[in-house]
């Protein structure tokens, strides 16, 4: 056995999206909030000035980014929660008794964690075009494919993570509410954090989500706050700590 | 060489003792039990065997491997089947037994060939492609079985492989156990709290109480050590006699006297019945009832422990 095992992290990965695809009922339901946010929202404030969001730049062009954002975050912290899910079923045994690195099967599941979210957020962004969205440069969206790789990376790590602290879904699920709300309302992505107190601020520059909006913002609208370079060199290190911190922990988790 | 070996192996869990101090040695190609009740450690046991869980003291090996420093070997040495089933209930039979031949790193013509192989062996062929969350608890407890033999491994473990099952499914799976083992070698380390279970699939069986092997040999030994046959007998006119007879006889052990009649301890492995019903002919004593016992497992249980199974678990319960 090797620190990574291919085969393995394919089974992996093709067991969660297997499981994605054959459960439409799940695709719709982590789709419910982020189109909520998108149809209300976008539609609500189409016509206001929120100070912060450049001249030119509609509502609808500055929500969407964070959306996707929003949805890549709530589809990649419940792959935590299939974790803990295969605990209650009793398959987490079958996978933790193979002779298979943990970080193969740490690595496996953010690959599907990660495949289903592109997904998702894909799904998003095309359900945003008849709302009124317009992609400035075509060409930028392959540097959207990244960031939103990089993006899903960094929260199925966290997802993980956080898992292989929790033994039931029942708090698992109530701590991830505490989490990702505060994770998306700090990132940036409904409004400029350039209005919130400066404790805020800083709470969102140490916030992965933060640069993966700014990133799309910038690839998308044309608009960002940083370089568009800096976000995906914060989201590569983001992504690379949360994989880490992920394995690591994970591979402390004894028996089940 | 021995499939599995432990010297001292203990897990404790703050104060509490799961295992304590256990030396066993599993030989290979046998079918090994492991009765006890529930709260016995077994699990815990077969935790440590298989990696899931650290030793707090002791040495084991598996297949020869050490469970502590080649865990990997171990892994790869070994196939378990859970107490609880532990199957992806979304997958069909064939993606979780294609799931787990990945897992173990199997060519694709292996993954095919074995798969087939063994979906025909635990006769699954036809609803290979069904989820197995429409199996019944008997089926998914025979993929779970064909799942942890196709990395061929050394040793199968089985934790409480027939729980819950109803008793005409539970002897069509220790059918599959046996075939197992006969066809393939493969070594099996059971544990179960049945004790018919025990008495009919096992080789050796270590009888387990509190964390700790306290008899271990073939059934057939154990029982012989607990004496013959009992007879209970309600009986109506001159007992005395009867006793007094019965007590001279070479194969009654002792007579004890009841409120119904007598109790006769035989020594041997016959059933005597048509010669005491004879002795009481002759006697003139009117037999009303007559009662065999066989010493069973769970008489050797009751006689090392004090207890039966279900006393002793309802006590690790509490």
């Amino acid at each position: 056995m090797s620190l990574l095992d291919p085969q393995a992290v394919y089974a992996l990965w093709l067991r969660d999206v297997k499981r994605f695809v054959r459960t439409p009922s799940q695709v719709a339901g982590t789709l419910v909030f982020p189109l909520m946010f998108l149809v209300f929202l976008g539609t609500g404030f189409s016509d206001a000035a929120l100070p912060g969001i450049p001249a030119g730049v509609e509502y609808i062009q500055y929500l969407v980014p964070g959306i996707v954002g929003f949805t890549m975050l709530f589809g990649a912290s419940f792959a935590g929660l299939a974790i803990l899910g295969a605990q209650d079923t009793g398959f987490l045994k079958e996978i933790l008794v193979a002779p298979v690195s943990r970080t193969s099967i740490v690595l496996g599941w953010i690959a599907g964690g990660a495949t289903t979210a592109l997904i998702q957020g894909s799904l998003v962004f095309l359900i945003a075009i008849p709302l009124g969205f317009r992609v400035a440069n075509p060409l930028l969206l392959p540097v959207v494919a990244v960031v939103l790789l990089l993006l899903a990376v960094t929260f199925v790590g966290f997802g993980v993570a956080l898992a292989s602290q929790f033994s039931d879904t029942q708090g698992f699920g109530l701590l991830i509410q505490f989490i990702v709300f505060p994770i998306f309302f700090l990132s940036g992505a409904l409004f400029p954090l350039s209005e919130l107190p400066a404790v805020a601020q800083y709470l969102g520059r140490v916030n992965p989500l933060t640069y993966g909006v700014d990133a799309l913002r910038g690839a998308l609208v044309g608009a960002s706050t940083y370089p568009l370079a800096l976000d995906v060199l914060a989201l590569g290190v983001s992504a690379a700590v949360m994989v880490a911190v992920g394995a690591w922990l994970f591979g402390r988790v004894e028996s089940v | 060489m021995n499939a599995i070996r432990t010297t001292g192996l203990s897990k404790r869990y703050g104060e509490t003792v799961a295992v304590d101090d256990l030396s066993v040695t599993v030989e290979s190609g046998e079918v090994f039990g492991m009765l006890g009740p529930n709260g016995a450690g077994k699990s815990t046991l077969i935790g440590m065997l298989c990696t899931l869980s650290t030793p707090t003291d002791g040495e084991a090996t598996v297949n020869g491997y050490d469970i502590r420093s080649e865990r990997d070997a171990v892994r790869d040495s070994i196939g378990v089947v859970f107490q609880e089933p532990a199957l992806d209930e979304e997958l069909t039979a064939a993606e979780n037994l294609a799931f787990h031949a990945r897992m173990y790193g199997l060519s694709r013509e292996e993954r095919r060939e074995r798969i087939g192989d063994l979906l025909d062996l635990v006769e699954l062929a036809d609803v290979a492609d069904d989820p197995v969350g429409e199996y019944s608890g008997g089926m998914k407890r025979r993929l779970e079985i064909a799942r942890g033999l196709i990395h061929e491994p050394e040793v199968l473990f089985l934790d409480e492989p027939t729980l819950g099952l109803d008793a005409q499914t539970r002897r069509a799976t220790w059918r599959y156990i046996e075939r197992m083992n006969d066809e393939r070698g493969v070594t099996v380390v059971l544990t179960t709290h049945y004790m018919e279970e025990a008495d009919h699939l096992c080789d050796r069986v270590a009888i387990v109480d509190d964390g700790n092997v306290i008899a271990l040999d073939t059934p057939t030994t154990l029982k012989a050590q607990q004496g013959g046959d009992m007879l209970e007998l309600g009986l109506e006119g001159d007992v005395v006699t009867l006793t007094a007879r019965l007590e001279d006889t070479p194969w009654v052990e002792s007579v004890t006297a009841t409120d119904a009649g007598v109790q006769v301890a035989l020594a041997g492995d016959r059933t005597r019945v048509p010669d005491v019903v004879r002795l009481a002919d002759e006697t003139g004593v009117t037999i009303t009832a007559v009662e065999v016992h066989r010493p069973s497992l769970e008489t050797v249980f009751l006689a090392l422990t004090g207890n039966t199974i279900a006393e002793a678990a309802a006590e690790g319960k509490q």
